[in-house]
């Protein structure tokens, strides 16, 4: 061989360590609740834990007050998905190719919801149903998760129809399909997967939102905020713990999902949240 | 009915702006409505202000509101301290983040690499809240960091660390430090992936061509891999930046009891009544991110997204 | 006799540009016809034209007799082979190819048995459940034809189709898209920007440029006989003689184009037409034949030498040559 291998294709010792220890930046705090879980210790956060037990989780099991945040928490992520699945195809579908005056305007209002902090858009919503006089209830949550849960699916659906051949619906009607007929036969199965995962992601950010959801909520008590209750004055510790590992768990499973179902593809744009 | 709905068909075939109308419309009035209706309402607030003796909001225009939150020094000191912290935060997030996002798009097997996309993925979109409280039990005095230094025999580093000024404290859990480490780990997923993307599009001959030219990895890193990643860096820390500016539960939970932001905007329309000030609290947010998405697209930010 | 297809001034601009400007095309029924030009000349927005997926600003489109200028793609009897193929890929060879029968809510066992047939015409039995993405590009490409061709339109349009494939199994394709074409004796209308496909297959080729037709042709008339300078450029390796030139030394009253393989290198002067000298700039080898490269004044010619033992080639670059040529084989251009 005429050239010494080299091995600047390689990464560096340097650059691996980085990136290992990055990635175990992100996931330690994570195993840590995972074993805090376990702990016997219920009035601090101590470190190795002195003992093991599986009680906390016999605990939560019977208590009502967070079955119920449980309860409202996935009414509230499964009607404000339904709704920005609906919306944000929609928006997805109007705006990926076409080009209109105002187009800009329309995409930057769908992104504004995320863009700006949670906050605002609380704080605004909450101020809004006060002067129409609107009393808070579950519908209040709902109206203001699924404002922002709409960006989730439209990112992933627009990135699927900009990668999908333009001709496909040419071709569709070529073949004597009218409208409708390639909407449902064609656009649709096509984006099937991609509106399955926008969906999910969409799910996750409901379940575990607590900004808007703290002014939206009134009275109402959703898993993410009696997390935050908790958080803010720590009364029972070892049910906390268990409980984040319940959210983990539920959330995990929709962000899994979504990954699975679109892996051939780079739809889900973790950018977009 | 099939001919019916063939007319119909055959209508917006030819008429594409109705159909685009059809699919517009919900979204549109959605947003329009519900959401920017409000924002508007919200954000007109600003402009009336506050009897200070009947604790009442006087709906007349009048920039006294804003002009009280641009002289009252505290809330300057808000204001600088939110912004500084935004900036440490977007720097922090991606010199750690950086040599992920390098390592991820360059010199992984496509295996390893889907391994790293979901390990990027899963906190990213996984509870924002459960993983402020894992913090919580890692700053906590009686927690994993104070009981590793321990056995390493480093506690007097971190009690020098936290004697400094500003950014020190009592414990590692009320201190700008622990607040500074937890918003790097809470929007760390959001710098590494613009990143990345930015740097997948680099192609590898570019990188062979500058090692080829004489380059060694260091020059070819400071020539020729930073400048193409800058799109991205200033992509993730219009992310980072945001986030912190307008957070107010971190500064809450772990965190001195000095304001942020996002605490200011929450107190002002919470327990103290006064709208307009929140309202014009907000204002600074908003502004202060058009400013840097303005600087960020210069350099080519929304390429990288 | 009824024409498979007519254009009658057709115009259509996109904002500022022109991509198409007074198109007037007659296609017979059964005629393999190509549309040949550069990329931007316009011949795929006249095909979207008579496909029906773009409406002309101004003229009309007429397929047998019958005006279907503002008729939608899904109403028109024509079907388009595409340049990506744009097959359904959430669908299988099978489903995509028996799309146009779903849609017309034929009975599935007469489905069954046209995916059948027109799969064993295009060699594809026993690829029926596998997915486009599972398939090579040759495959993909009979997958599109099979899915066109299956409603037995009477006109197919071809939107550059072997553009993405490579050299081999282009040629191959050719060959097998010709065949077709004769077994199912319908119009083709077949847009590339290769000229040698152009040549090779068509009946005759309309020559697109700048949204114009330049030329309407067999091709061997577009090949010997081109009507405009930008034709003859664009076919072939041509040398083009302007008329100043031509005047002032050939003693010719038009500028002309002439062939390479027509220009004769130091013959016999006395028996050619016109003759001139000129100097050798490069001597390129091309297999079969030296392509030789001279130049005299300002104008480049393009002369050839065919390889042969008996005769081999002693010139060298830098050389004086002496070129010669006949009337007859010079085609004269207009202004």
């Amino acid at each position: 061989m005429l050239f010494k291998k080299n091995n600047l294709n390689k990464a560096s010792f340097g650059l691996k360590l980085g990136a290992i220890l990055g990635i175990l930046f992100l996931h330690v705090p994570l195993f840590l609740i995972i074993l805090y879980a376990f702990t016997t210790e219920d009035k601090s956060y101590q470190f190795p834990p002195p003992g093991y037990t599986l009680k906390w989780f016999s605990i939560v099991l019977s208590r009502q007050d967070i079955w119920n945040a449980v309860s409202l928490s996935l009414q509230v992520a499964i009607i404000s998905t339904m709704a920005a699945i609906v919306l944000g195809t929609l928006a997805a579908a109007a705006l990926y190719k076409a080009s209109f005056f105002g187009r800009d305007s329309i995409t930057l209002l769908i992104i504004l919801p995320i863009a700006l902090p949670g906050i605002i858009t609380g704080i605004s919503l909450r101020s809004a149903f006060g002067v129409v006089g609107i009393p808070f209830s579950t519908w209040t949550i709902i109206i203001g998760h699924a404002t922002f849960c709409m960006v989730v699916v439209y990112n992933n659906v627009v990135a699927r129809l900009r990668r999908s051949s333009p001709n496909l619906i040419q071709a569709s009607m070529d073949l004597g399909a009218n409208n409708f007929q390639t909407f449902f036969y064609v656009i649709l199965p096509n984006l099937g997967t991609a509106i399955l995962a926008g969906g999910m992601l969409a799910f996750a950010l409901s379940f575990d939102e607590v900004i808007v959801t703290t002014f939206t909520a009134g009275q109402q008590t959703t898993l993410p905020i009696w997390m935050l209750s908790e958080l803010i004055r720590p009364r029972q510790r070892p049910i906390t713990n268990v409980v984040a590992v319940f959210i983990i768990c539920i959330t995990f499973i929709p962000i899994l999902y979504a990954s699975y179902i679109t892996r051939n593809t780079t739809d889900t744009e973790g950018s977009s949240k | 009915m099939i001919s019916s709905l063939d007319n119909f068909s055959n209508y917006l075939y030819k008429n594409k702006h109705i159909l685009l109308l059809i699919f517009l419309l919900p979204p549109l009035l959605w947003l329009g409505i519900i959401y920017l209706g409000s924002l508007v309402v919200f954000l007109f607030h600003s402009l009336f202000y506050l009897d200070g003796f009947t604790g009442k909001v006087v709906y007349q225009i009048s920039f006294s509101t804003i002009a009280e939150l641009f002289s009252s020094p505290a809330n300057i000191d808000i204001l600088i301290r939110t912004v500084v912290l935004a900036l440490a935060v977007s720097i922090g997030a991606a010199v750690i983040g950086f040599p992920i996002a390098f390592y991820m798009a360059k010199f992984t097997s496509p295996k390893i690499k889907i391994f790293f996309y979901l390990a990027i993925m899963l906190p990213l979109w996984s509870s924002y809240l459960v993983r402020v409280y894992s913090w919580k039990l890692i700053l906590a005095k009686e927690g994993i960091i104070n009981w590793v230094l321990a056995k390493l025999h480093l506690t007097w580093l971190l009690d020098a660390i936290l004697s400094l000024p500003v950014v020190g404290g009592p414990s590692l859990s009320i201190s700008y430090l622990g607040m500074f480490l937890v918003f790097t780990y809470i929007w760390l997923p959001f710098m590494i992936l613009p990143i990345q993307a930015s740097l997948e599009r680099v192609p590898n001959s570019l990188l062979n061509a500058s090692y080829d030219l004489g380059a060694t990895r260091r020059q070819t890193f400071y020539k020729v891999v930073l400048p193409l990643a800058l799109p991205g860096i200033a992509a993730g820390s219009i992310f980072t930046f945001s986030l912190t500016l307008g957070d107010y539960i971190i500064p809450y939970i772990i965190g001195t009891s000095k304001f942020f932001i996002g605490q200011a905007v929450y107190t002002h329309q919470g327990t103290a009544g006064n709208i307009p000030l929140a309202a014009a609290f907000s204002l600074v947010p908003i502004g202060v991110m058009a400013i840097y998405i303005y600087f960020a697209k210069k350099l080519g930010a929304f390429n990288a997204l | 006799m009824i024409k498979a297809l007519n254009l009658r001034n057709i115009n259509k601009r996109y904002n500022e540009t022109v991509a198409l400007s007074d198109i007037n095309l007659d296609i017979e029924d059964g005629e393999f016809f190509s549309l040949l030009g550069p990329s931007g000349s316009g011949k795929t927005t006249c095909l979207k034209v008579i496909g029906g997926f773009e409406e002309p600003d101004t003229g009309d489109v007429t397929l047998f007799n019958e005006d279907v200028t503002y008729t939608p793609p899904f109403k028109r009897n024509v079907n388009t082979v595409f340049q990506d193929y744009a097959l359904f890929p959430h669908m299988n060879v099978e489903e995509n190819v028996s799309y146009s029968l779903k849609i017309k809510k034929i009975p599935k066992n007469e489905q069954k048995s046209k995916v059948d047939e027109i799969l064993s015409i295009v060699k594809l039995n026993g690829y029926e459940k596998r997915k486009p993405s599972e398939l090579s590009g040759g495959q993909r490409q009979r997958v599109a034809l099979a899915r066109s061709l299956i409603n037995r339109p009477k006109i197919l349009l071809l939107d550059e189709p072997l553009g993405a494939l490579d050299l081999k199994l282009r040629e191959q394709m050719q060959f097998e898209l010709k065949n077709l074409q004769r077994q199912f004796q319908i119009t083709f209308i077949y847009v590339t920007h290769d000229q040698q496909e152009a040549l090779s297959m068509s009946d005759r080729i309309a020559i697109f440029n700048e949204g114009k037709i330049e030329q309407i042709d067999t091709p061997n008339n577009i090949y010997l006989k081109p009507k405009t300078a930008f034709v003859a450029d664009f076919i072939g390796t041509t040398s083009i003689i302007p008329k100043d030139f031509a005047k002032k030394s050939l003693k010719y009253n038009y500028g002309f184009s002439i062939r390479p393989e027509n220009i004769n290198i130091n013959s016999n002067i006395a028996e050619y037409d016109f003759s001139i000298n000129a100097s050798i700039n490069d001597i390129q080898f091309q297999g079969s034949y030296y392509k030789i490269l001279c130049q005299t004044e300002n104008i480049n010619l393009t002369a050839l030498h065919y390889l042969d033992m008996k005769n081999p080639l002693n010139i060298k670059i830098g050389d004086n040559i002496q070129l010669s040529w006949n009337k007859m084989d010079i085609t004269n251009l207009d202004d």
